[in-house]
């Protein structure tokens, strides 16, 4: 599953380096990382959402928003929301709010599927944590 | 160690490794930077802020380098750049600055105001490294 995530580009090498990370002092790294960058992101997220209703073409203000969000993707290795958020930037840039929202819509839609998938996978980890903890067990 | 320990206010690791501070409002960041710097066997305290890092800065006398990131809101990384170099106590620690973003002016100004370094985000192990080996003893 993990190889899927990367062949399709939700997470890129950062990931790895993040797995990199864990070890016997720290077993549960990646999930708690990863935890946080879906907590963190999803009030990004929000504020980003307040801010497009509440400040009418304010770019300056959502483009600052978008960038922390940004700096988490990059974190982590969440590389398709990451060129989302990128694509929000640029649509700042260019004074585009119709581009801007269309590109809002992307990354949320992006951050569901990722969340999803994180999700998934961390599970069929614990599962086989499992697993092998009753299979060395048995033996 | 959880990463709980390394959050608005943690310490990980102990012993006498050298004590770096990190200073990054991104939750994130902070526990992937302090990550790093604990597989690199170097006792970690990661703050929220410009303002956490003053403080502890003020009370905690062995801090071997400070690690930043530049944009934080109410106090810049730059600006608690400045502040350390201002203090007669501090200004000998050596300070790193991290960004998301590579603008050379801004670069030069911190490399101007008395950082040690600049760094391109997302920190990696290799980055400190390099960092370390030509700092600290």
């Amino acid at each position: 599953m993990k190889k899927s995530l990367f062949d399709q580009g939700y997470l890129d090498e950062q990931f790895c380096q993040v797995e990199d990370l864990q070890d016997e002092a720290s077993p549960n790294f990646v999930e708690e990382v990863v935890t946080l960058f879906l907590k963190d992101s999803g009030r990004l997220m929000s504020n980003i959402e307040q801010a497009l209703e509440k400040y009418p073409r304010d770019f300056n203000r959502w483009d600052a928003y978008m960038q922390q969000l940004k700096g988490s993707c990059c974190s982590i290795g969440a590389s398709r929301m990451k060129n989302e958020c990128m694509s929000f930037r640029d649509s700042c840039g260019q004074g585009n709010v119709e581009g801007c929202m269309r590109a809002f819509q992307k990354v949320k839609r992006e951050h569901a599927v990722l969340r999803q998938k994180l999700e998934s996978y961390f599970q069929l980890l614990r599962q086989a944590g499992a697993t092998g903890a009753a299979t060395r067990s048995i033996k | 160690m959880s990463i709980g320990a390394a959050g608005a206010g943690g310490v990980v690791g102990g012993g006498e490794a050298p004590h770096v501070l990190a200073v990054d409002d991104s939750s994130v960041d902070r526990a992937v930077i302090a990550g790093i710097l604990r597989s690199s066997q170097f006792r970690v305290t990661a703050v929220d802020s410009g303002k956490r890092a003053l403080e502890l800065l003020g009370s905690e006398p062995n801090v071997s380098m400070i690690i930043t990131d530049y944009w934080m809101p109410e106090m810049t990384g730059y600006e608690l750049l400045k502040k350390v170099k201002e203090s007669s106590k501090l200004k000998k620690i050596p300070v790193v600055i991290m960004s998301s973003e590579n603008v050379p002016t801004r670069i030069s100004r911190c490399l101007e105001e008395g950082a040690e370094d600049f760094l391109l985000k997302p920190m990696r192990p290799s980055d400190v490294s390099r960092l370390f080996s030509r700092m600290l003893p």
